[in-house]
């Protein structure tokens, strides 16, 4: 490991400020990626930012019943947080699905975010890969690719994003809060993270230097039935093969909203719009939901190996929504 | 701290690689002067002789380091050292504090032979510690009834011992009679 600088920031403008005063800075979260990336040589960086001790540590009730969750709240504390398990369960769900004990109570909120691929071929640094490398192409293509994309990747990168947290997020309508050098702003959940195209060196739409700050759940999602399931080769402690996040909201026996969303499956969270559009108005049966979540798979482009991922994501998302549905209607 | 003046007082910072970290290890404090690359895992073992944290597969997936930080059960493996300043660590080395008693987690795995080779055991014990914690705090884990009141106490069952204790691996297989003396010491 290369030898680097360390600030501990106390504000969110030190350690914006600090950012832009180093290059190859990065910020410190709990570190249980970037640690390890720094172990592996794959990230290397100059200066070290440490933001766990900004007073970003809150979770807090706003008053349009939305909760706002501060970027360095722990994973296992938001886990547990009673507003989150009573009002948006399907995060809580997602939270403990991911990791160890161990990891959830050093990993942070906008750490999570920020994690990467777990791609064995992003992780060594003998092996080509253009997420780590642009332009050395892509080792998985035609190579071990058995938890890779099945949606949306590219010629130049194949490999998913490992965040259980952030498909709830995404199907929840949670939105990401940034703070940078040029001001606040705030982005959907489901936009934050990006798909490869030619540009796999980037995962998110955050900008050079922009620190989360926080994320919100919006009162729209607050209180309304949801839950996240995953599908991984060992009962506990593994990355997803296929996850679900869903949210339903019924209303006078039809469908008024649904928030759908996979993990494993794709560079980023795979919002379901398709299969949302569909359910939208409809019963919420069966066969409602087997349609439309056929839609949205249909887009699917399996790998050599991978094509088993398609029909466990069916399944998963198939019982999920037959969980969130009223047991008289499927 | 030197570093922290010196990233936002000056645009351009002379690189200080080494900072002085104080911890509160068992009970005692200690201030050194840590490389920022030192991870606690090595700091524990390489500088202060506590070896009973082990380095398993030094990459967060065995859970052979487990030590706690302030209460919370970590890999210690995966912790700058010049991040935790002001933390005070407790190894197993620290568990049962200064008399001849044994912790009763301790305890438990010697009457239940909760091992085999034992190269886990530090690790599987201080984890154990942090899972009563979190339950009698109200923590819920993956397997625990949605249902159950936010806040209130988790009862622990076989279920979620071994959900909890997920992130600890033993490679000799010991994990029945771990989970049985984890179980004995359900209050």
């Amino acid at each position: 490991m290369k030898p680097f600088a360390y600030v501990r920031a106390g504000s969110v403008q030190e350690a914006t400020d600090a950012f832009a005063a180093h290059p190859g800075v990065r910020y410190l979260g709990g570190g249980t990626n970037l640690v390890d990336l720094m172990k592996l040589g794959v990230e290397a960086p100059t200066a070290l930012v440490d933001v766990t001790r900004l007073p970003l540590d809150a979770v807090e009730e706003l008053p349009d019943g939305a909760l706002r969750v501060g970027a360095t709240v722990r994973n296992s504390d938001l886990a547990a947080h009673p507003a989150v398990r009573d009002r948006w369960p399907a995060l809580s769900q997602a939270l403990l699905a991911g990791a160890s004990g161990q990891l959830r109570n050093a990993a942070t909120t906008g750490g999570n975010l920020l994690q990467r691929t777990r791609c064995p071929y992003f992780q060594d640094l003998s092996k080509p890969c253009n997420k780590r490398e642009p332009g050395t192409g892509c080792g998985a293509l035609r190579g071990v690719h058995r938890d890779h994309a099945v949606l949306g990747h590219s010629e130049q990168c194949i490999a998913t994003h490992p965040s259980d947290m952030a498909v709830a997020l995404a199907a929840l309508d949670a939105r990401v809060e940034l703070r940078g050098p040029e001001g606040a702003r705030s982005v959907p959940a489901a936009d934050f993270h990006r798909l490869p195209g030619v540009h796999p060196e980037r995962d998110t739409e955050i900008h050079p230097g922009e620190l989360i700050t926080g994320v919100v759940l919006p009162a729209a999602t607050a209180g309304l039935p949801s839950a996240y399931r995953k599908a991984r080769d060992r009962a506990s402690y593994a990355f997803a093969l296929a996850s679900v996040a869903a949210v339903l909201h019924l209303r006078d026996g039809v469908v008024e909203r649904a928030g759908i969303a996979f993990g494993a499956l794709a560079h980023r969270p795979w919002r379901a719009r398709r299969a949302e559009d569909a359910l939208v108005g409809a019963a919420p049966t069966t066969a409602a939901f087997e349609h439309a979540v056929d839609l949205e798979l249909a887009a699917a482009e399996p790998l050599r190996d991978n094509a088993y991922k398609v029909p466990l994501a069916r399944r998963l998302a198939l019982d999920v929504l037959g969980r969130l549905a009223p047991p008289s209607t499927t | 701290m030197d570093s922290q003046h010196e990233g936002t007082a000056h645009a351009a910072p002379p690189p200080t690689s080494r900072s002085d970290t104080t911890l509160r290890v068992n009970g005692k404090p200690h201030t050194l002067t840590v490389d920022h690359r030192r991870v606690l895992l090595d700091l524990l073992r390489e500088d202060l002789g506590l070896a009973g944290a082990k380095k398993g597969c030094d990459h967060g997936q065995c859970g052979a380091c487990t030590v706690l930080v302030d209460g919370r059960r970590v890999n210690s493996c995966l912790l700058f050292a010049v991040a935790l300043d002001g933390c005070e660590i407790t190894t197993v080395e620290g568990l049962a504090g200064d008399g001849e008693e044994l912790h009763p987690v301790q305890r438990a795995f010697l009457d239940r032979d909760a091992f085999q080779c034992g190269y886990c055991t530090p690790g599987q014990i201080c984890s154990a510690v942090g899972v009563l914690a979190e339950a009698a705090a109200g923590h819920p884990s993956r397997v625990t009834d949605p249902r159950a009141p936010s806040g209130a106490p988790v009862p622990l069952g076989r279920e979620e011992i071994r959900e909890r204790m997920s992130g600890n691996l033993c490679r000799c297989g010991a994990y029945p009679r771990i989970a049985e003396a984890v179980e004995d010491v359900i209050p």
